[in-house]
């Protein structure tokens, strides 16, 4: 994204607040660029705005203020139907009356294409999501997995070049679930359309996002890749709700060099990456994820502040080994070890000692 | 699995077919479930099942004729109606010693008066020989002929006997002729004069109406059912009650008020005078004719249709219309062809209990039709507590039970009875 200009910006929410009763803000100050052919993800716990936003990108909400741009162009005003946007709901919304193939000819239907043209496009659309020969059944006769890929396939087949997609895969179970979310970001780039996908489940957004928008409060809290989302994350809320993670408050000493010393609540000192603290005395909760703590004294690096520990639990989980310490009276400190041959199992009442890269430990807002 | 299609029927654990052991140990099942409804459904044989049976055979019940002139039926037997003769001395004679008996019984008249349904006068004659014939000897006196003639002229038309003869035997069509508005005449059954065809009119009115009510249900129920469905729960429960309200007013309180707001000093009438858009001697007739008949039962029809209709539309996921409008559709496309094949069910639960309320309606068109007003239902009533002509009015009431049945039949072949849901 090195060469953004302004036309690259596909979608683009400019200062864009919704208040359904006049007191409340249910989205505060929302300003979101898209460039074409990006899947990104809007994630946040339930209440958190994320479906007003798609609600107001597809029409069936207004802002109550700022702008909502499509393509350069305003859309405040031009109803859901003008739009020509692929919609993909929560509950598939196939309609129980027709068949696939009718649900499937219905966009193309209303936008007056002749008949041979429809039956080209829907067999197409049909078989790209290889349910080719569903066509002459109803929705109720499908499987829910079944049901997503008509529902992906309809919002699809009139090649719309936004398509919005509002927890398609919260009915399914994990496997399938985990099945359609390969397949739909597959389509998705090979067709080059332009998502935004909604989903409350911070795995899929993961795995699935060029892009993920964390929301909360009205708010994006953080748009970033999904790497730089989980490893850097810019604030508490984010490093909470991204991933697994172990927290422990404290007072900041000192800052200095990018490096931050900070005074645990038990007294203890722990160096940390200052990441939105910025002077002595502020209140700081620090974050660490639990696949970066090492305890094998070994490798952890010269002059670094280590903390004591107690081990409580090990838990054998297959493919790691999650175990739970008592770090600084945070009794809920995990940590995670690959099961490999030379891992050390940790036996219950151990005492240890545990350290960090100071990189990975994020000194953030408490 | 494979095996046991080569080897005949599955066999339980004790070599006896499975089926047989699985009859076997469903049967208690059975037998409880029967006995829990086992009140219920006595209740309904007895009070509802049998008296409705009982009253649609008197529609071809006729066994007065034979069982009070057993003598005279099977002296007439042998006469000609067609000759335009009147009978010989020997069908005078049966009939003498039949209405001695029936006249010491005092069943004479009710013979009389169930002739008298197919030939007016025939009444006053058997009543009129009845008193005579008490004095005299059937075996020897005579001729009866001169004797019955003495009493009245009317015993010597050929039409009289004619009709004893055509309803002597035990079981008739007389009365759906009558409700038909035909009549049995010299060559078989044939239409009565135009003038006089009065049941047919009434059926035909009956059906006309009992639509125009039905189509102004759908049309004033429909909104209001899409609105209630689509408010939040709590403003929609409120509303249901406004619904509801006419169901906890009494019937009768309900169409009198039609009256008092339709005749002609009326609120309505009233109004408009008072507006000026209607001059003061030329005040509106909205009662006692068909049009007041059909505002006042489609008001209190109209919550049978709102109801289903209702439970219909709230399971209408609203999110079918956000998806036909992200598919590009128009808010009246999107209507049309997914909101409202969806709500079909409820149209159509609603029509047929609001078609079936109003084509038996009774107490509403007495109140508020007069005479061009007035149902079927209304000239059942009208036989079965003025006229006392029972047969008659279950000839109607089983016409209009067939007629009621087939359409619920073309119902079904046209919409399919399925697609009928209360929710």
């Amino acid at each position: 994204m090195a060469n953004k200009t302004s036309n690259d910006a596909f979608v683009e929410f400019e200062r864009v607040q919704k208040s359904y009763d006049g007191e409340t803000l249910v989205v505060k100050d929302l300003n979101l660029t898209m460039p074409k052919g990006e899947f990104l993800t809007m994630l946040g716990p339930s209440g958190s705005g994320k479906t007003t936003c798609l609600m107001m990108l597809a029409g069936f909400e207004t802002a109550t203020h700022g702008d909502i741009r499509l393509d350069g162009v305003s859309i405040n005003n031009i109803p859901p139907h003008k739009r020509g946007i692929g919609m993909v709901f929560q509950n598939y919304a196939l309609f129980p009356h027709m068949t696939i193939a009718e649900n499937l000819s219905f966009p193309l239907e209303v936008r007056k294409m002749g008949k041979s043209e429809r039956e080209e496009k829907v067999k197409r659309a049909l078989d790209m999501v290889e349910m080719g020969s569903f066509g002459g059944r109803r929705p109720a006769q499908l499987s829910g997995g079944q049901q997503q890929r008509v529902a992906l396939a309809r919002a699809l087949v009139f090649e719309p070049e936004l398509v919005l997609m509002d927890e398609p895969l919260g009915a399914l179970d994990k496997q399938l679930r985990e099945k359609m979310q390969f397949e739909i970001t597959h389509l998705a780039h090979e067709l080059g359309i332009t998502t935004v996908y909604v989903t409350h489940d911070q795995t899929e957004a993961l795995t699935m996002s060029d892009r993920v928008a964390v929301f909360d409060d009205g708010r994006i809290q953080q748009l970033a890749p999904p790497d730089e989302l989980y490893e850097q994350p810019q604030n508490s809320f984010v490093a909470q709700f991204i991933g697994e993670n172990n927290t422990l408050e404290g007072v900041i000493k000192d800052i200095k060099d990018g490096r931050a010393l900070v005074q645990l609540d038990g007294g203890e000192l722990i160096d940390c990456k200052p990441i939105n603290v910025s002077k002595p005395g502020e209140r700081t909760r620090v974050s660490i994820r639990p696949e970066r703590v090492e305890y094998n004294k070994d490798r952890l690096q010269e002059g670094v502040h280590t903390l004591k520990a107690e081990v409580l639990e090990f838990i054998y989980m297959g493919d790691i080994f999650r175990t739970r310490l008592r770090v600084a009276g945070n009794e809920d400190f995990i940590i995670k070890t690959r099961n490999a041959p030379d891992q050390v199992r940790l036996q219950p009442g151990q005492q240890i000692e545990i350290g960090w890269l100071p990189d990975d430990c994020r000194a953030l807002d408490a | 699995m494979s095996d046991t299609a080569k080897s005949g029927p599955v066999l339980a654990a004790d070599g006896t077919p499975l089926k047989r052991s699985l009859a076997r140990a469903l049967r208690m099942q059975k037998m409880r479930a029967l006995m829990l409804i086992a009140p219920l459904l006595i209740f309904v044989l007895v009070t509802f099942i049998l008296p409705i049976a009982d009253m649609l055979f008197r529609s071809v019940e006729n066994q007065i004729v034979s069982d009070t002139l057993p003598r005279t039926v099977v002296a007439l037997e042998d006469w000609d109606a067609t000759s335009g003769e009147t009978p010989g001395e020997a069908v005078f004679k049966a009939m003498a010693a039949d209405l001695q008996e029936a006249a010491a019984a005092k069943i004479h008249t009710r013979v009389g008066s169930r002739l008298n349904y197919e030939t007016p006068g025939i009444s006053s004659l058997f009543r009129k020989a009845g008193r005579k014939v008490k004095k005299w000897d059937v075996e020897g006196d005579g001729p009866f002929k001169e004797m019955f003639l003495e009493v009245d002229d009317g015993w010597g038309d050929p039409d009289v006997w004619r009709t004893i003869q055509t309803y002597s035997p035990r079981l008739t069509n007389g009365y759906f002729l009558n409700a038909a508005d035909m009549q049995k005449g010299p060559d078989g059954p044939e239409m009565r004069p135009e003038n006089e065809r009065i049941y047919w009119v009434l059926f035909q009115r009956t059906l006309f109406m009992s639509l125009v009510i039905t189509a102004s249900c759908i049309l004033l129920g429909y909104p209001v059912a899409w609105i209630l469905a689509n408010l939040p729960s709590r403003t929609a429960n409120l509303l249901m009650i406004l619904v509801l309200l006419p169901f906890w007013t009494s019937l009768l309180v309900r169409t009198s008020a039609w009256k008092v707001m339709l005749q002609q000093q009326g609120v309505i009438n009233d109004t408009l005078v008072w507006l000026g858009l209607v001059a003061d001697d030329a005040r509106l007739v909205m009662i006692n004719n068909q049009f007041g008949t059909i505002v006042a039962m489609t008001h209190i029809l109209l919550p049978f249709m709102i109801l289903p209709m209702y439970s219909v539309m709230q399971t209408i996921n609203p999110s079918y219309l956000r998806a036909a409008k992200s598919l590009g559709a128009t808010n009246w496309t999107a209507f049309w062809r997914v909101y409202f094949p969806q709500s079909v069910p409820g149209i159509g639960a609603g029509s047929i209990l609001v078609f079936i309320l109003a084509i038996g309606y009774y107490i509403t068109p007495e109140l508020v039709g007069g005479t061009k007003g007035v149902f079927i239902s209304n000239r059942i009533a009208f036989h079965i507590s003025s006229s006392l002509n029972w047969g008659l009015a279950a000839a109607l009431g089983t016409i209009l039970l067939v007629v009621v049945l087939i359409l619920y039949w073309a119902y079904d072949k046209i919409v399919g009875i399925d697609n009928v849901k209360l929710g």
